[in-house]
Parts: structure tokens; sequence; C-alpha cells
């Protein structure tokens, strides 16, 4: 006799994804489904799902959904956990989505330490449009948009979601990790499970910022992808946990914001 | 003997990231096309003893096509 060891979690749904062959969206939406299985919260999760690829999450994730509109995500999230706090509520969003178009809704809703939890999928491009420069896409990477490379002093440096939002006294928890190996998945998988922690224990604010591969459009084989990810997304956004809020199982964060002191006023 | 890991044909799309992953090697991709036309990753029954059941190969499948089978432990 043998027992199964590994299977498709119960949060997802049993519909095949439409995300390319070797695209990382579908290992993440994995650990997410593993996290919601294991915490045993299926019944009373609320995903959000932005605009991009990711767009379509709602077919694959076995919980209630919303479609939110692009980059507004953590908005429409603060709104349905301020409505229903006992349900986990997260967002699962793109770099073109949270840190483009919707960097407004992701700084305040960190800022004001909404207890939602935000899936932050970063492969430096905008996938579902055609590969289209995006504000993560690294200096000299060719995009439809950056023939030639992104140029500094055209179009900017690469922004680190992860290290600007960790400076706000809102999030509980917040950090950057990797798929490019099974090491780094399972690392992934205990980032996401502290993140919905953090939310379960009413912290706060937690982001999992996910380096994924767009094989299609960098134009590569899936597991060239993957080797590009480390060589060169790796030095840019570097791996580890930006913030975490004592009494999260775990190693404390090594950096944590002071909080600001209350004015008094009479 | 047991299968130790089984593919859900159907759902693979022949990307290969099991087959980078495997540390012992076995995984390859199938001759015949499955229905979408992806050639489906596959191990032989003959390389099935030689699989050690980590994992790894399922937890980098991005479609989650893999299931992976233990054989459980006789007490002595």
């Amino acid at each position: 006799m043998s027992v199964k060891v590994f299977e498709r979690p119960k949060a997802l749904s049993s519909v095949i994804f439409h995300y390319c062959p070797g695209c990382t969206h579908g290992i993440i939406h994995r650990l997410v489904a593993e996290a919601i299985d294991e915490f045993g919260v299926q019944g009373k999760t609320i995903g959000v799902a932005s605009v991009g690829c990711s767009v379509l999450a709602y077919n694959y994730f076995n919980v209630d959904f919303q479609q939110a509109a692009h980059g507004r995500a953590p908005a429409v999230a603060t709104g349905i956990k301020r409505c229903l706090p006992d349900r986990t509520v997260f967002t699962y969003q793109g770099d073109g989505d949270l840190a483009s178009i919707g960097t407004a809704e992701i700084v305040h809703a960190a800022m004001r330490g909404e207890n939602i939890t935000v899936i932050f999928v970063n492969n430096a491009i905008y996938g579902m449009t055609g590969g289209q420069m995006a504000p993560t896409t690294l200096l000299g990477q060719n995009t439809t948009t950056s023939p030639g490379g992104r140029k500094p002093e055209r179009a900017g440096r690469p922004i680190r979601m992860s290290e600007m939002l960790s400076q706000l006294e809102g999030p509980a928890y917040i950090a950057r990790v990797s798929t490019h190996n099974a090491a780094q998945v399972a690392r992934a998988k205990q980032a996401v499970k502290k993140a919905f922690q953090a939310q379960v224990d009413k912290k706060g604010f937690s982001m999992v910022e996910v380096l994924s591969t767009c094989p299609t459009n960098w134009g590569m084989t899936p597991n060239e992808a993957l080797k590009w990810l480390e060589e060169n997304m790796l030095p840019v956004y570097p791996l580890g946990e930006f913030k975490t809020e004592p009494g999260l199982p775990g190693p404390s964060a090594a950096k944590t914001t002071v909080p600001t002191r209350e004015v008094k006023t009479d | 003997m047991d299968k130790k890991v089984s593919f859900d044909e159907e759902r693979c799309k022949g990307c290969e990231l099991c087959i980078e992953a495997c540390p012992k090697g076995i995984i390859h991709l199938a001759d015949h096309f499955n229905s979408k036309g992806f050639h489906p990753a596959a191990v032989t029954d003959e390389e099935q003893a030689k699989c050690t059941t980590c994992l790894l190969c399922a937890r980098m499948c991005p479609d989650t096509v893999i299931e992976i089978f233990r054989p459980e432990r006789v007490a002595r």
C-alpha cells in the first residue's frame, strides 16, 4: 500500500490554467491554495483578482472572488474586509497592476495597515498585454516598449515595492520570495503562510512579493527563464523578510520601523 | 509495484520544469500528444522504482499535473 503525499489542493478548482507553459503563476496559485487549505478557511476566504494574466484567477480558486478594476484590488479588499472582518481576504496582483496603475491603492492600504494579505507576482514585464515595459523591468531589459533595453535616463530605474512599503508603519509582514527552484518554492510557501497568519492574528497588512517568470514575453524556454530570473532579477530584487511584526512565527526581521509618537492635543 | 509518481496528462503543457527539477533524471516527455497538443511528461514503469518521492517535480509543476505516492512504512 502507498499513501498519497502530494496532490492538487482542495482550494483549487479542477479547471486547467490558461497560463502559458512554464508560467510560475501556476506554482503561486498552488501555494496560496495550500495555505488556504492548511488554515482551513476555504469557506470564508474572499480573493480579489487584479487585471493582468491573473484576471481569471476566480476560475481557478475554489473560494469566493471579486474582480477589481485595474490596480484597485487593495481598495476593494479594504471594503470587503471592513464589512466582513471574519473573512480571510487576499488580493492576487501582478507588477503591472500593483506597481504601476495601482501604486496609490497599495501604498495607502499598507499605510492604513488594512488587515488583508497581498500576493504580489513580480515578473518584470506586462505579460497579458504582450510584453511591455513595467516599472519593475530591469535596466537593459528588452521589452516591446523598450527595444534596446530599459534606459534609466528615459524610463527611470526598477521600483522595489517590498523595500518601499516596509518603510511604513502599517504593514505587519512584508517578504520577497522566488520560484526559481524547488527549495525557493518551499520558502515561498512559508512566507505565504506567514502572511495569512498575520491576517488571522489581526496584526495588519501583509504582502508577499513573489519573483516570477514570463517565458513567453521574455522569449525563453521555461527553464531558461528560471535561470534568467536567478541570474538577473535576484541582484536587483534581493530575497528576504523586510518587515515582521513581533509575535509572528519564525525569525524576526532585521528591520523594524520605529512607530511615530502620537502628538498630544489638548 | 505501485506507481510512485503519476501525471495527469491532460493538464500537462510540456514545460519541462519537472524534468529539470528531478534529481534522478527519470522524467521525460512522452512521444504521444494530449488533447491540447502538448507532449505530456512521463516516467516509464521501469524508472518508477528509481523515484525517491522527494516531491521536487511536484513542487515545481505549474499545473499541478503530478501526484506522488509514498510506500507505507511497515513496522518491524
